[in-house]
């Protein structure tokens, strides 16, 4: 329309999977169409000091739509990743219905395209969730679906998860899987260890989750399916993914926010604000997923944000729902946690947050590297800016952040959805 | 409803003029000095429980809510009639007569009690952490009556109260607590007073009845109740549930018995002056036998007794200083300020200077 | 807190030191004010037959004893004949909620009340809440036939209707100084505050 190009981000620093350069970068009917030094465009954004990124990736979204629209929806959660510097993110299925047939998927999808992110879902593996029966995957892997998860839970049943992977390698999709051993997990609260044992709540000990990373592993490699394993908490799941990709299976795997930067000693007060699955482990399992994000046996950053209402967290801790907001903390706490505590690079933590997650997911307009052509889906960080977060503000509906009173370093100013300007100086613009 | 609840804020949160209360939640808020005390204070109490009329004007006016999630007869009648002792006023509150089973939540149940003016509350819920959850949602006092596995901090009390009075000091004491310490608020806290005191516990459980952790707890854990009997000048026998049959903690009663049941033949083998205490019910048969429940070394009853006595030193402690708090820290049962330091501003000194100040100790 | 700190904090005067001004009575005054005191007792009870002293924690209790001890002198009894009892009145403050309360000593009244006489003891006399609160906690014991009172320094300052039967010293003082009495004498002074 315009042969005069729409905006030039000016004087940033580029940080995507080719490296690390200092060029302007000019946008044009949502596609990036120059790249280079002394660039113009009718809008100039400053980008002095700054990063620029591609637009990060969540595979891990609670966005609470249908069902718990109070806590979340689509929009609302899509503004929250705007915020984080999100282009792209992944709702998972365990909504009310649950993502689990065409239908849920269309108007998810539909929701998704008038927000301020590319609103991606996953479908689940089984109808309803329930572990009991497949669900139609075909159909909504025609609409688009790409991850197929129970995400809440597990699949427990063995040879349930053995058909799910044959069926799904025949599609070409992936399986994600929440790994959770049920029966060694019921009606518990928190990671078992010192702190459950003083505070006299049911713990599920690390082997929980273990047992079905292991489980996972042997099938995938009986089956040959592509096997996402989705938060690993455990030092025991770190070392099992590592082992396992060593062999040169092709797995992938995600860590939370929260599993860096928290620990089970966080309950201490009975806040169900810490309350979430996989629970908040020790600072050996800090420290183990840390070191696994920084070697790469861990791929990707995933917020698994999961917004709840105020009087759900206000239960009684072992009642209360598991789950924390994440979307727009994430890439400050692993700016925070992983680059300033000497783990990973910026761009290592970048990578894992934009690049490794969008190829995970097969999201092809997203993570990728910033030359002219690629769509205009980017992020600019100002990565000297400290900032404490509150429990006040924010774009999601609710409010469980369970970082209040942590300072952080890195805040995205402005983030680009196809060209658009999505978010500009820290605001949602629409 | 939610923009209601955004305007809701912890009474931790609000600003250093408002005022917070004391709480016991957990004996570990307390220090040795402060144990001391309460056990102190449950003296005075104990006289008072012997007058003719066995009640004080101290607590007039002051109104105590039992607001209990989780049925116990006992203790709530041990804390009505402690309250009662002190003249405070008792509103009691049970989950099946509540609106909770309305759905209301723990959160409004005690905002809407705290509107009808109440200066403390004795909790009671099957799961950990709610009265510590209550301490944040109101400014009256929240004095844990038992929660899910959790505490039960004046069980411990009166159990450190009846053990120092037949054994006089716990200091380099033996203890030995015995039975289901994985599901036991009573263990957990009985733990945190024991040591506290200086005695030394030994926990004996098979390791299904066991935290997955002990390794912070100052305790030893042993499997063999027979080696450590003759050592111990306590030992408290804890319930034995029927339903951790089922959760396949334990074969069966009957193995269990075998294995950690205080029977006549074991607690023969006790040294003469030991105790056996235990916090009620009893299983007679399971974890004790019938005969050695009854025995005189068997103090169990006392227990109880003094149940009363040690829960008015508690609210005493709480509700005398409640009033004039505003330098406490909310987790402490007696802010050391209010407890020695009561200056009075500058310019009320004259006035204020209580009689007592015109008495000197004479002790020098 | 250090030991020390929080003991001298934990104990009275609170919050400071006693610092003595001056001198008012020494032991020997106090020894002839004991020896009126008892002849007045027994003058106005014809002897001392129905008597139960109790003295007030803290500093009525020595006095209680001192008391007892002339009155068994005077009247020829063997010592310890007469019934002495101790009473913490804490619990039955009005200031409680105030300002720290803090039961600190032993109420031992092992006997009945009923029918005798009650002679309240005390060191010193000032606003007359101790005594009201005292009343109070005598009358749960039992229901004695008179109550008395009787105080080693009466200093003024009266905030009830209470008056002292029987005195040892009057002392006109400032509300904010402070009196005190030991076996060895009377001293007038004031709190230092740290």
């Amino acid at each position: 329309m315009n042969s005069h190009p729409d905006t030039v981000i000016k004087g940033g620093r580029i940080i995507d999977a080719s490296g690390e350069h200092s060029a302007d970068v000019v946008i044009s009917e949502g596609h990036i169409v120059a790249v280079g030094p002394n660039l113009d465009a009718k809008r100039v954004i400053d980008a002095a000091g700054c990063i620029v990124s591609p637009g990060l990736v969540d595979l891990h979204a609670h966005l609470r739509q249908p069902g718990k629209e109070e806590t979340e929806t689509i929009a609302s959660g899509a503004r929250a990743a705007a915020l984080g510097g999100y282009t792209a993110v992944l709702a998972m299925p365990n909504t009310t219905p649950a993502i689990d047939c065409a239908a849920v998927v269309r108007e998810v999808l539909d929701l998704g395209r008038e927000s301020v992110c590319d609103v991606h879902t996953s479908g689940a593996i089984t109808v309803g969730r329930s572990g009991e029966q497949l669900a139609p995957m075909a159909e909504m892997a025609a609409l688009g679906v790409r991850i197929f998860t129970d995400d809440g839970t597990g699949v427990q049943d063995d040879r349930l998860m053995r058909r799910a992977m044959e069926y799904a390698s025949g599609l070409g999709v992936t399986l994600a899987q929440h790994c959770e051993v049920n029966s060694l997990s019921e009606g518990t609260c928190m990671h078992e260890g010192e702190w459950s044992a003083r505070l006299g709540l049911p713990g599920q000990p690390s082997e929980s989750e273990e047992l079905m990373v292991m489980r996972d592993i042997a099938l995938a490699r009986m089956t040959g399916a592509k096997i996402h394993f989705q938060p690993m908490s455990t030092s025991g799941s770190a070392a099992l993914i590592a082992a396992a990709k060593a062999k040169g299976m092709t797995i992938t795997a995600e860590a939370a926010p929260h599993h860096f930067t928290l620990t089970d000693a966080c309950c201490e007060n009975y806040d169900a604000t810490f309350k979430v699955h996989p629970p908040l482990r020790t600072q050996a399992d800090v420290d183990a997923i840390k070191a696994a994000l920084a070697v790469g046996s861990l791929d990707a950053i995933a917020t698994d944000h999961a917004p709840h209402a105020a009087e759900d967290k206000e239960l009684p801790f072992d009642q209360a729902p598991p789950g924390m907001l994440g979307l727009e903390y994430a890439l400050a706490l692993a700016f925070t946690e992983l680059v300033d505590g000497g783990a990973m690079t910026e761009a290592e933590v970048l990578g894992a947050m934009s690049s490794k997650p969008a190829a995970i997911a097969g999201m092809q307009n997203h993570g990728q590297i910033l030359v002219p052509g690629v769509s205009a889906n980017l992020c600019v960080i100002d990565p000297t800016h400290r900032w404490r977060i509150d429990a006040t503000g924010g774009a999601s509906l609710s409010r469980n952040v369970p970082y209040v009173g942590r300072e952080v370093r890195g805040k995205v100013r402005h983030t680009f959805l196809f060209g658009e300007s999505v978010v500009h100086d820290g605001e949602v613009q629409r | 409803m939610t923009s209601s609840r955004a305007t809701r804020t912890d009474t931790e949160s609000q600003g250093a003029g408002s005022r917070s209360s004391a709480h016991l939640l957990s004996i570990a808020d307390l220090d040795r000095e402060e144990i001391e005390e309460l056990l102190r204070l449950t003296d005075t109490f104990v006289e008072v429980g012997r007058r003719p009329i066995p009640k004080v004007p101290a607590l007039r006016g002051r109104t105590v809510v039992m607001l209990f999630f989780e049925d116990s007869t006992r203790t709530r009648l041990s804390f009505e009639t402690a309250a009662k002792r002190l003249s405070a006023d008792t509103m009691s509150f049970s989950v099946s007569s509540s609106s909770l089973n309305k759905g209301e939540s723990v959160r409004d149940t005690i905002e809407t009690i705290e509107a009808m003016g109440i200066d403390a509350v004795v909790v009671r819920h099957k799961s950990s952490g709610v009265p510590a959850q209550i301490a944040r949602w109101t400014s009256a006092s929240v004095i844990n009556a038992g929660d899910g596995w959790h505490q039960h901090p004046t069980q411990a009390l009166l159990d450190a109260y009846t053990a120092r009075s037949h054994l006089g000091s716990l200091e380099g004491r033996r203890i030995a607590i015995v039975g289901d310490i994985k599901h036991s608020r009573v263990a957990r806290s009985n733990i945190e007073i024991f040591t506290s005191l200086g005695a030394q516990v030994t926990l004996v459980a098979p390791r299904t009845l066991l935290p997955s952790s002990t390794n912070s707890w100052p305790v030893d854990v042993t499997q063999d109740l027979d080696s450590v009997l003759p050592t111990v000048d306590i030992c408290y026998l804890l319930r034995m549930q029927q339903e951790r049959m089922t959760e396949a903690l334990v074969p069966s009663l009957r193995e269990y018995t075998a294995s950690y049941g205080l029977t006549s033949a074991r607690a023969d083998r006790m040294a003469e002056s030991a105790i056996i205490m235990h916090p009620g019910p009893m299983n007679r048969g399971v974890e004790i036998a019938s005969e050695v429940a009854d025995r005189p070394s068997a103090v169990i009853t006392e227990q109880v007794a003094n149940g009363v006595a040690v829960r008015s030193a508690v609210l005493f402690a709480l509700l005398s200083a409640a009033r004039q708090s505003s330098n406490s820290s909310p987790d402490q049962l007696i802010s050391h300020e209010e407890l020695i330091s009561p200056e009075e501003p500058a310019s009320q000194a004259e006035s204020l200077v209580p009689e007592e100040t015109a008495h000197v100790r004479n002790s020098q | 807190m250090p030991v020390a700190e929080r003991e001298r904090r934990m104990s009275r005067p609170y919050g400071g030191v006693f610092v003595a001004r001056s001198r008012i009575m020494d032991a020997d005054d106090i020894t002839r004010a004991l020896r009126r005191m008892a002849h007045e007792i027994l003058e106005r009870n014809h002897g001392s037959e129905e008597l139960i002293l109790i003295g007030l924690q803290t500093g009525g209790v020595h006095l209680a004893h001192a008391l007892a001890a002339t009155l068994e002198d005077i009247e020829e009894l063997d010592p310890r004949t007469l019934p002495v009892c101790t009473l913490d009145v804490a619990l039955y403050r009005d200031d409680i909620g105030i300002r720290p309360v803090i039961p600190e000593e032993v109420t031992d009244i092992p006997f009945d009340l009923d029918s005798k006489v009650v002679v309240l003891v005390d060191d010193v006399l000032f606003t007359g809440r101790t005594i009201r609160a005292a009343l109070d906690a005598v009358i749960d014991f039992g229901r004695p036939r008179m109550v008395q009172l009787a105080v080693m320094v009466d200093r003024g300052h009266r905030e009830l209707p209470i008056r002292p039967d029987f005195v040892g010293k009057n002392l006109p003082t400032r509300r904010h100084e402070l009196v005190n009495v030991t076996i060895d004498g009377v001293e007038l002074g004031e709190l230092q505050k740290p």
